[in-house]
């Protein structure tokens, strides 16, 4: 049996290295917002074997005033030319001029937001995560309200949280530093990954704490930390077995799904790998820390 | 032995239906009946086509009279759209904050630029008179030839003499008869309309003064007598519901709401087939690896969850094709999401039937207490991810909105599959 509460504070260490710099990337970096969240257009080309100047796109959309304009190849057959939102006219003047170049060339993609939808998505992106997080810690505290000895019901809720964030926060500070260095954006597909990561964070959380509940309920005489340490361990199988079941999905999806979708499976993949590890080495040891604390200011008085 | 042959009969019974279920599923085998070749409903993403949303701008509209507009706006578009030929075009009034937006998605639209132009055109509202009976039996006869040059003609009616439109009409309400209580439909023409509608009411005493709106009749109302006051009444034996509706249709001829393309998004058919393709067999190759997984871990246990795994796939897609669902991309992530979570609950099962055997339990018991030591965290973890569904089922926007559907109804069904089939399963193989 490994003892978890010994050997938390390396866990702890490492964690808050971790999250530290994710946040720290976050607060200099900032996340790079893609154009779902402040506007702006995208046009994928298929060029069907015709060599073209991306300069003489970028001409074309600086005559119909568009001055920040971005022209990268997308795999070996097509361009996407990025800038701020073309009303309908602009695109399909837009559209003609190059086909009157390039007559090979053919329109894949087109995509133009308003910058009013981009301020939407965000907001209700960000009301959504925290009405989950209160849903959730909110069934936590009615859902292990039999166990309040040692700790209240509503800690396991709020453990559960904090290891979901430490589970967030590290994907995000990976995005900051992805956006900083490799111009990575991160769209309404990261958010999406990043609520996957909260159910599943949760989800894995669960299970350990369901074993403290039973544990406690069952074997009276042990104390907290032994209580968690064998539950810690009797899941430990489980826990590694499923995320590595996920992952195992994920790695198909990173390899064999489509190319656009590489940085919405990584995501994942960091987020299954963390939510799986702080479920072991975090949430159950900060439950423990948090009992430690309270007993200690209870003795002072 | 009894039990046994029981439990044998329910296996054999769970296989049968879901080789039918299978079969739906996948629909795509000539003898199937029609019902089951039900094509999948696919998001736009995945099979090509055109998101538009518009911003609509009400601010000639009075406050009360702004969802009534927007609903006249709605079936205005939705006429238009149909006529493209749209396989099930969606048109969506959504209320934002104060502004009013309309999402309108077309798939499978091979000309978009007509499309949008089409879409933006200012509603035409006009009223027609009745053709002289010979003109239409003429008319009629021509078309039965096959006459190119009578095809798109209207047999029956003629825009009228002088010509009276939608800029002449002042508003249109419903109201209700005083003494009867029926439904009907006010109209307020304004001064120069007042003075055309008094000259054809007086022309057409006793006939039909058809109204129009984009060359599609949406009324047809017999005259009484002449009107000179620029008030009439059309009555009959409509409901409530039907005389909102036209009162709908008139405003958004009278009071046109402009409106403006705020955001578009295109993808082209081949683009979404191909994500399509890679979807399906990054999906296939995932669950081929989860059943090689579990079969080496657990043996006969993860022959039988992996059986429960192949069930729980095609309810999904039954599921999905039953309700129907919106595939998307981000929706086959929340059912790969999914898919995670029946296995994890199979898992979880397993690991707590493993360790009753450790402690000397013989295997039947062992594994009812499996299902029973386990079910405490499937049903936690469960419902905590079903919280999170509904609310951002309920709180966001549509791509989330398909990835939340997906993962609830996967959860659902991995509640029944994973623990009630793979019960079943287990009873009948483990001796």
């Amino acid at each position: 049996m490994i003892d978890f509460i010994k050997y938390r504070k390396i866990a702890y260490v490492i964690s808050g290295i971790l999250v530290l710099t994710a946040w720290v990337s976050l607060i200099i970096f900032g996340l790079k917002p893609g154009m779902d969240f402040i506007g702006g257009s995208v046009l994928e080309l298929k060029l069907n074997n015709t060599q073209v100047d991306p300069k003489v796109i970028e001409e074309i959309y600086k005559n119909y005033g568009y001055q920040s304009v971005l022209v990268t190849p997308s795999g070996d057959n097509g361009l996407t030319i990025r800038s701020t939102d073309v009303s309908e006219e602009n695109h399909q003047a837009i559209i003609a001029a190059i086909k009157e170049k390039y007559n090979n060339v053919e329109e894949m993609r087109f995509e133009s937001f308003g910058p009013v939808i981009g301020k939407e998505l965000r907001n209700k992106s960000i009301t959504a995560i925290i009405l989950v997080i209160l849903g959730i810690i909110l069934y936590l505290t009615w859902a292990f309200r039999q166990v309040s000895r040692p700790v209240a019901s509503w800690r396991y809720g709020v453990t559960a949280i904090l290891a979901l964030i430490h589970d967030i926060s590290i994907p995000t500070g990976l995005f900051a530093l992805l956006g900083k260095f490799k111009g990575v954006e991160i769209d309404s597909n990261f958010i999406v990954a990043l609520l996957t990561i909260l159910g599943f964070s949760v989800h894995d959380t669960i299970v350990v704490f369901d074993r403290i509940r039973e544990k406690l309920r069952t074997h009276p005489g042990l104390t907290f930390a032994q209580a968690i340490n064998e539950s810690i361990n009797e899941t430990l199988r489980r826990s590694i077995l499923t995320s590595l079941t996920l992952m195992i999905v994920l790695v198909a999806l990173l390899i064999f799904g489509p190319a656009h979708l590489f940085y919405f499976s990584l995501t994942l993949l960091i987020g299954t790998f963390f939510g799986t590890y702080s479920s072991i080495f975090i949430a159950s040891p900060l439950l423990y820390d948090w009992h430690q604390f309270l007993q200690k200011r209870k003795n002072k008085r | 032995m009894k039990e046994s042959r029981r439990n044998l009969f329910v296996v054999i019974i769970i296989l049968i239906l879901s080789v039918v279920a299978g079969l739906f599923a996948y629909g795509q085998f000539n003898f199937l009946p029609n019902w089951f070749k039900v094509p999948y409903r696919l998001g736009l993403d995945l099979s090509g086509g055109t998101r538009l949303i518009y911003e609509a701008d009400l601010s000639q509209v009075e406050q009360k009279d702004r969802d009534s507009a927007m609903n006249g706006l709605r079936d205005v578009i939705e006429r238009r759209v149909n006529l493209f030929g749209v396989s099930e075009p969606r048109v969506e009034v959504v209320k934002v904050g104060d502004s009013y937006r309309l999402n309108v998605e077309l798939a499978g639209v091979k000309d978009i630029a007509q499309a949008i132009k089409m879409i933006g055109e200012t509603p035409y509202l006009e009223f027609r008179e009745e053709r002289p009976k010979e003109e239409t039996e003429k008319i009629l006869e021509e078309q039965k030839k096959n006459n190119p040059e009578y095809a798109f003609v209207d047999p029956y009616f003629v825009p009228s003499q002088p010509l009276l439109t939608g800029k002449y009409l002042k508003k249109a309400q419903l109201d209700f008869n005083p003494r009867t209580y029926e439904p009907m439909v006010s109209l307020e023409f304004n001064d120069e309309g007042t003075k055309i509608f008094a000259e054809l009411t007086k022309k057409n005493v006793g006939k039909i003064l058809a109204i129009y709106l984009d060359g599609q009749p949406i009324s047809l109302p017999v005259v009484q007598e002449e009107i000179t006051q620029g008030k009439a009444q059309i009555t009959g034996k409509f409901t409530a519901e039907e005389a909102k509706k036209l009162v709908e249709n008139l405003n958004a001829g009278a009071l046109p709401v402009p409106i403006k393309l705020i955001s578009q998004q295109s993808v082209g058919a081949t683009q979404g087939e191909f994500f399509l393709n890679l979807s399906i067999k990054a999906g296939i190759i995932g669950l081929i690896a989860i059943i090689v997984f579990m079969i080496v871990m657990y043996g006969l246990l993860g022959v039988c969850a992996s059986l429960a795994l192949i069930i729980y796939t095609i309810l999904n897609l039954v599921i999905y094709k039953l309700i129907p669902v919106t595939l998307s991309l981000s929706g086959i992530a929340g059912f790969i999401l999914s898919i995670g979570m029946a296995v994890d609950a199979n898992i979880l099962i397993f690991e707590r039937y493993k360790e009753e055997i450790k402690k000397g339990i013989e295997k039947k018991r062992a594994l009812l207490e499996g299902f029973r030591r386990a079910w405490p965290s499937i049903r936690d973890s469960n419902i905590s991810t079903i919280i999170t569904c509904l609310v951002l089922y309920n709180f966001t926007s549509s791509m989330i909105k398909g990835f939340a559907l997906n993962l609830l109804i996967g959860v659902l069904i991995s509640m029944f599959s994973a623990i009630t089939l793979t019960r079943s399963f287990l009873r009948a193989f483990i001796k």
